[in-house]
C-alpha cells in the first residue's frame, strides 16, 4: 500500500526532509512523490533512510514549495523505466517523460534505471571495428564495440559537431556482412543550453538517424537533479536494446561535467565531506557505474558502446571529473584548442588522444593488414615533427638538416590532411591511403616502423605530395 | 550453541547501514542485512547500535528489517581450488554467481569460496604417531599440473601427535587426519580452513629480504630491483601504463604463484586478463599462466565496501601459499581506489577526515597492508621458506604525486616505479622515468648480482645511471645553446644515453620476446652499450675526435639490434668489434 504523509520538515536545495512514524520506514532508494500546495507534484527519491526520517533527493526544482500542508507519497519501488522497441525513434524528458508530442510509450518491461553490474566473467573482449569515418579515430584510436571513449573537449570547442558527425557516419564493418540494419543511437543530453539539444535533433531528422535513435533531453534550464538521472535512463535504454534486442547501440551523452555539478550539488546540500574541488569523495564510484555499463556479453549478440562527451574546465586535463572519468574509460578523444584555432576540424589532439583497445580492432580481418604499422610510424613523425616545430621556434627553422624540415613539413601536412577532414566521410581504407600518401615525402629508409613487404605493396608510386 | 540476538535497522545510507539491539556483536563481524541477506560487516559499535558496511547493493532495503550475527568475522576458505579462480571481493567464485543468475550480479547470493563437491587426490605425508606442530606439512593435493599444494597443520595447534591419517579421493570437507593435542583434545583437520582476512597469518620469522624478483624487464631488474619479499609502488597519471606494466609483471616474473587483484578498475580489463592467461604460456614452466594466478575481481562499479575487502581477500588467499613455502605475488591494481573505498566509508561514518577527505588512519592502513609482504621462515618444524612480494599500482589524481595515497605509500614501500605521461605520450615504454624511480633493495641484491650474474654487474649499472642522470642535465643546455657547442665528452655522453633510451629501456611488452630479457642478457646488452662510451670516452678528449664517424662506425650501427642477439659469444664479438673500431679512429 502507498503512504502518504504530511511531514515534510525542511526543504534545503534540492533535498527534502519528511518525518516519519517510528514504524512506517521507507525503503532507501524508493520513489517519493511530493505535491505541494502550489499544485505541482515533484517526483525524488529517498537518499537515507532512518527510523523516523527520510532524507529525500527531489529531481525537479523546489521553487515555490512550502512545506506548510505539503505531502510525501511513497511509492513502495525503486526509479524503474517502461521499455519497449516503440522507444525507438522517440524524444523523452531527462525524468523519462515524451516530449515530442507522441503517445506514452505501452512498456514491455519495467527496469530498475540504475542496472546491476556486468559480472566481469561474463564478459566477453570488445574487438570489431566501428567505423566512425574520422581518420583520428578510425586509423590513430580505433574504436570497438564494447568499448567507452570519452571526448575531452572545451569551452567553445566543436565537440557537438563532432558528436554528431559519428553518431551519422557510425557503422559497424565486419568480416560476416552483418551491420547496418541492427545499429541504433541512444542520446542523452545533461544541462546543455536548448540550441545545443536542438542541434542534435535536428541533425538526427535531417539525416534520417532519428527513426534509430531513442533521445533523452534535459537542458540548462531543467532541473539540475533530474540530471542525475537522464545517464541512467539513457544506459538502461541501451542495455535493454543491446542485450535482449540484440541490437549494436551507441550512446552519446553530453555534458558529463554538468552531470557532476549536479553531484556536487546534492552532495554539498548534504553536507558531506567533500573530496577534490568540491566534489563527493563517491564520485569515482558514481561515474562507474556510468561507464562501465559499457560493453558486450559472452552469448549476447549485441552492445554498448559510449562516447560521453565532457568539457574540460579551463582546458585542464587534471580536473577531477576528467581525471576520474580516464581513469575508467578506455582511452580519450582530446580535441585541442590550438588546432581549433587554427581553423582545423575535427580539431583532435594526436598525441593525447588514445584508444586503449584499438589494438583489437586492427589489423587483417578487421580493417586492414598495414593498420598498426601505418599508424606507428604516423605518430613517430608527428611527434618528432612536433619536436622540430618547437626547436625552429627558438633555433630558426634554417639550423634544421634536411631531413628535419622534412619532418616539419609533415607535421603540417598531417594536421591539414589528415586530421583536418572536415565534415566528410571517410572510409578506413582512404585513412589508411591517406597515411601512406603523407609518409611518402619521406626517403623510404625513414620508414622504420612498417615491415618492408607492407611498403613495397602501399607505398605510393606517384612521390612527391602535391604542396 | 547460544542463539545469537537478531538486530533491527534504523538508518540506510548507501553501502552504510545502523542497526540497533546488536549487543555482544564484535568489531569485524560478518551479518546479514535486511530481508534479502545481504552480507555485510560491523565497522563500529555505540551501545547496542552498531554500524555496518554493506558488501552489495542496497537499493530496498528499509529501517525496521533484521540484521542476523553469524558470530564470525569475514573470513576466506583456503584450501585446493583457489587456482585459476577468479573472485569478488569477498571470495565470491564470478563464474558460480553467473551460473546462478546471469550475466549480471543481482544481490543475496551465496556461493561458498571453494567446490566442495570436487574430489582431490589426497596423499598423506605425515603417519600415524608422528609430532607434529602449527605449519607442519600433513599431505599434499597436485591443485593444478604446476602446483603441489600442501595441506599444513592449521594455526593454533601449537604440538600435537597424529592419530589418524587417511589418503586417496575426497572433497575438502571430507577429514584427512585427526591430531591429538598436549591436553587431549582432538582435532579434525580436512583440506578447508578458514581465515580472517584483517588478521595477517603467522610466522616463524622475517628475513631481510635479497634474492631479485626477476620480471624480464630490463628497467625494473637492472635498474630498480624487487626482491622476493619486497614491496613496490607504481603511481602514475591515467594512460601511462600502470595495467599494462602490472600485467606484464603478473606473466613474467619468476614467481610461483601470482594473486591479482583488480581493485576497482576496468571490467574489460579483467576479461582481458581471463581471456589471455589461459593462452599464455608461464615462461619458466611452459604450462598455461592461469595455473598458477588466481584473480579477485572487484570492478569499480560493483560495491565499494566489497572494493574495501578484496585487497584483504588478496592477500590472505597469497600468504596462504606463502606459507607451503612458494614465491607468491601479489598485483593490486589500483590501490587508490581501495583508499577511496575507506575514504566513502570514513565520510559515511562522519568521521572527522584527515588530508583531502581521507580518514585520519589512512596511512597505518597502507602501511600494515604492505608490511604483510615479506621472506619469511614458514611456520612448522620444517626449515621452509616463502616469500610474499607485493607491487601496488597507485593512481595519483592529476598525476600529482603529493597527494596523500601516494605518499603514505611511498613512506613504507621501498620500490618505486614512477610512471610519466611525458614518456607515454611519446610511446616510450615502461613510461618508468629512470631520474625519479629508485629502489632500496640495490644494495641487498648486490651480492646476488656479482654471484649470479657478472662480477661487474653493479658497477655497468651505476654507470649507465650516471650517464642518465648528466643526460637530463645536458639536455637543459642544448635547449639553450644547441648541440653544436658541447665538448666532445658531452656529445658522447649523450650518445651513449639515447642508446641506452632507445636500445635498452625501451622494450615492447606486447612482443613476447622482448618483453622478457633474462639477468645475464640484460648485463650483456648494457655491457654492449657502455663499451661505446668506455672506449671511445679518453679519445673524445682530443679536440680533433670526428663525433661522425663514430656514429658512422658499423659496429655502432649494430647497437640497435643488440636485443635481438643471445648468445654470450655473439655479445662478446660485438663488443670487440666496437673496442677495435673506436680504438682504430684515434
Amino acid at each position: 500500500m502507498q503512504k502518504e504523509y504530511k511531514t515534510v520538515r525542511d526543504i534545503v536545495g534540492p533535498l527534502a526532509f519528511v518525518e516519519l512514524p517510528n514504524d512506517e520506514p521507507v525503503s532507501y532508494e524508493e520513489l517519493v512523490e511530493i505535491r505541494t500546495d502550489d499544485g505541482k507534484v515533484r517526483l525524488g527519491k529517498v537518499l537515507e533512510s532512518q527510523e523516523g526520517l527520510a532524507v529525500v533527493q527531489l529531481f525537479e526544482s523546489p521553487q515555490g514549495a512550502a512545506t506548510l500542508n505539503a505531502k510525501a507519497k511513497f511509492l513502495g519501488e525503486t526509479f524503474q523505466f517502461g521499455v519497449s522497441e516503440d522507444l525507438l525513434g522517440r524524444t523523452f524528458s531527462g525524468r523519462g517523460v515524451p516530449i515530442d508530442g507522441g503517445p506514452d510509450i505501452i512498456p514491455e518491461k519495467k527496469i530498475d534505471i540504475n542496472g546491476a553490474p556486468m559480472n566481469p566473467a561474463s564478459r566477453e573482449m570488445p574487438d570489431d571495428f566501428i567505423q566512425t569515418g574520422i581518420s583520428t579515430i578510425d586509423a590513430l584510436n580505433t574504436l570497438v564495440r564494447g568499448q567507452k571513449l570519452p571526448i575531452f573537449s572545451g569551452s567553445g570547442l566543436p565537440h557537438n559537431k563532432l558528436a554528431a558527425q559519428i553518431a551519422r557516419q557510425a557503422t559497424v564493418i565486419s568480416a560476416d556482412g552483418e551491420g547496418g540494419g541492427n545499429f541504433a543511437i541512444v542520446f542523452a543530453a545533461m544541462g546543455v543550453p536548448f540550441e545545443e539539444a536542438q542541434y542534435f535533433i535536428e541533425e538526427f531528422k535531417r539525416t534520417g538517424a532519428i527513426e534509430n535513435s531513442v533521445l533523452f533531453i534535459n537542458t540548462a534550464d531543467n532541473p539540475v537533479v533530474e540530471r542525475i538521472a537522464t545517464p541512467r535512463l539513457a544506459l538502461t535504454t541501451a542495455e535493454y536494446l543491446a542485450f535482449e534486442k540484440g541490437m549494436h547501440v551507441l550512446v552519446i551523452y553530453t555534458d558529463v561535467t554538468n552531470y557532476c555539478e549536479a553531484l556536487r550539488e546534492i552532495s554539498a546540500a548534504r553536507k558531506e565531506v567533500p573530496g577534490r574541488a568540491g566534489f563527493p569523495g563517491y564520485m569515482y564510484t558514481d561515474l562507474s557505474t556510468l561507464y562501465e555499463r559499457a560493453g558486450r556479453l559472452r552469448g549476447k549478440k549485441g552492445t554498448v558502446t559510449q562516447i560521453p562527451v565532457m568539457t574540460m574546465p579551463n582546458d585542464d586535463i587534471t580536473h577531477p571529473i576528467i581525471d576520474l572519468t580516464g581513469y575508467i574509460t578506455e582511452g580519450q578523444i582530446v580535441l585541442g584548442r590550438d588546432l581549433h584555432k587554427k581553423g582545423l576540424y575535427p580539431p583532435v589532439s594526436v598525441l593525447p588522444s588514445l584508444s586503449r583497445l584499438m589494438g583489437n580492432g586492427q589489423g587483417e580481418g578487421k580493417t586492414r593488414e598495414d593498420h598498426k604499422g601505418v599508424i606507428a610510424q604516423l605518430f613517430a613523425a608527428y611527434a618528432y615533427g612536433l619536436e622540430m616545430r618547437e626547436l625552429a621556434v627558438i633555433l630558426g627553422e634554417s639550423s634544421l638538416s634536411d631531413i628535419d624540415r622534412k619532418y616539419l613539413k609533415f607535421a603540417d601536412k598531417f594536421e591539414e590532411i589528415y586530421v583536418s577532414q572536415g565534415e566528410t566521410d571517410r572510409m578506413v581504407s582512404d585513412s589508411l591511403d591517406h597515411g601512406w600518401k603523407l609518409l611518402s615525402i619521406f626517403p623510404r629508409s625513414e620508414l622504420k616502423r612498417i615491415k618492408d613487404e607492407l611498403i613495397d605493396k602501399y607505398l605510393p608510386v606517384d612521390e612527391a605530395v602535391k604542396s | 550453541m547460544e542463539k545469537l540476538k537478531t538486530g533491527k535497522i534504523i538508518k540506510v545510507s548507501g553501502p552504510l547501514v545502523v542497526a540497533k539491539g546488536m549487543e555482544g556483536a564484535k568489531m569485524y563481524e560478518v551479518v546479514r542485512v535486511g530481508r534479502e541477506h545481504l552480507v555485510g560487516e560491523v565497522i563500529r559499535l555505540e551501545g547496542d547500535s552498531a554500524s555496518i558496511q554493506v558488501y552489495e547493493e542496497t537499493s530496498g532495503v528499509a529501517p525496521g528489517e533484521p540484521v542476523e550475527r553469524t558470530g564470525n568475522t569475514l573470513s576466506v576458505e583456503l584450501g585446493p581450488g583457489l587456482l585459476q579462480s577468479i573472485y569478488d571481493g569477498i571470495q565470491r567464485p564470478l563464474s558460480a554467481i553467473e551460473a546462478k543468475v546471469g550475466p549480471f550480479i543481482t544481490r543475496g547470493v551465496e556461493v561458498p569460496g571453494l567446490d566442495h563437491d570436487k574430489k582431490w587426490d589426497y596423499k598423506a605425508v605425515a603417519s600415524k604417531g608422528q609430532a607434529v606442530e602449527a605449519g607442519d606439512v600433513l599431505g599434499t593435493v597436485q591443485e593444478t599440473t604446476l602446483i603441489e599444494h600442501k595441506i599444513m597443520v592449521p594455526a593454533g595447534i601449537s604440538k600435537a601427535t597424529v592419530e589418524e591419517v587417511n589418503s586417496g579421493s575426497m572433497t575438502i570437507d571430507e577429514v584427512v587426519a585427526v591430531l591429538k593435542d598436549e591436553d587431549g583434545e582432538k582435532h579434525k583437520v580436512t583440506m578447508v580452513q578458514k581465515w580472517p582476512i584483517r588478521i595477517p597469518r603467522p610466522i616463524k620469522k622475517k628475513n631481510i629480504p635479497s634474492i631479485p624478483l626477476v620480471s624480464g624487464g630490463r628497467s625494473i631488474d637492472t635498474f630498480f630491483t624487487l626482491t622476493k619479499g619486497g614491496a613496490a609502488a607504481i603511481p602514475g597519471p591515467f594512460g601511462a601504463g600502470k595495467t599494462v606494466t602490472q600485467q606484464t609483471l603478473a606473466k613474467y616474473c619468476d614467481a610461483q604463484i601470482i594473486v591479482y587483484i583488480g581493485c576497482g578498475e576496468r571490467g574489460n580489463e579483467m576479461t582481458e586478463v581471463l581471456v589471455e592467461f589461459p593462452h599464455l604460456e608461464d615462461p619458466n614452466t611452459g604450462e598455461p599462466l592461469m595455473k598458477r594466478t588466481i584473480l579477485i575481481a572487484n570492478t569499480s562499479n560493483m560495491p565499494v565496501a566489497a572494493r574495501e575487502a578484496s585487497v584483504y581477500t588478496g592477500i590472505t588467499i597469497a600468504e596462504y601459499y606463502r606459507d607451503m613455502g612458494y614465491d607468491v605475488a601479489l598485483m593490486a591494481d589500483s590501490t587508490s581506489r581501495w583508499a577511496e573505498a575507506m575514504r566513502e566509508m570514513s565520510g559515511r561514518l562522519e568521521e572527522m577526515p584527515g588530508e583531502e577527505g581521507y580518514p585520519a588512519y589512512l596511512a597505518s592502513r597502507i602501511a600494515a597492508f604492505y608490511e604483510r609482504a615479506g621472506y619469511v621462515d614458514c611456520l612448522g618444524a620444517e626449515d621452509r621458506k616463502g616469500s610474499l612480494t607485493v607491487i601496488g599500482a597507485v593512481s595519483p589524481p592529476g598525476g600529482d604525486f603529493s597527494e596523500p595515497v601516494t605518499q603514505n605509500t611511498l613512506r613504507v614501500v621501498k620500490v618505486f616505479w614512477g610512471l610519466d605521461s611525458k614518456l607515454a605520450y611519446s610511446r616510450h615504454y615502461p613510461a618508468i622515468n629512470w631520474l625519479t624511480s629508485y629502489s632500496l633493495y640495490q644494495d641487498n641484491v648486490e651480492g646476488y648480482m656479482r654471484r649470479e650474474v657478472a662480477e661487474d654487474q653493479p658497477e655497468y649499472r651505476n654507470l649507465a645511471m650516471d650517464l642518465l642522470q648528466q643526460e637530463a642535465k645536458l639536455e637543459e643546455l642544448v635547449r639553450l645553446v644547441g648541440a653544436d657547442s658541447l665538448s666532445g665528452k658531452e656529445q658522447l655522453i649523450l650518445m651513449v644515453s639515447k642508446m641506452l633510451r632507445e636500445d635498452y629501456l625501451y622494450q615492447n611488452s606486447f612482443d613476447a620476446k622482448d618483453a622478457r630479457t633474462p639477468l645475464k642478457k640484460q648485463y650483456q646488452m648494457l655491457k654492449t652499450i657502455l663499451t661505446v662510451y668506455k672506449a671511445a670516452q679518453e679519445l673524445v678528449e682530443n679536440e680533433e675526435f670526428d663525433m661522425e664517424a663514430l656514429k658512422n662506425l658499423d659496429a655502432v650501427k649494430e647497437i640497435p639490434k643488440v636485443k635481438d642477439l643471445d648468445e654470450d659469444e655473439q655479445f662478446e664479438d660485438l663488443q670487440n668489434r666496437l673496442q677495435s673500431g673506436i680504438t682504430s679512429l684515434a
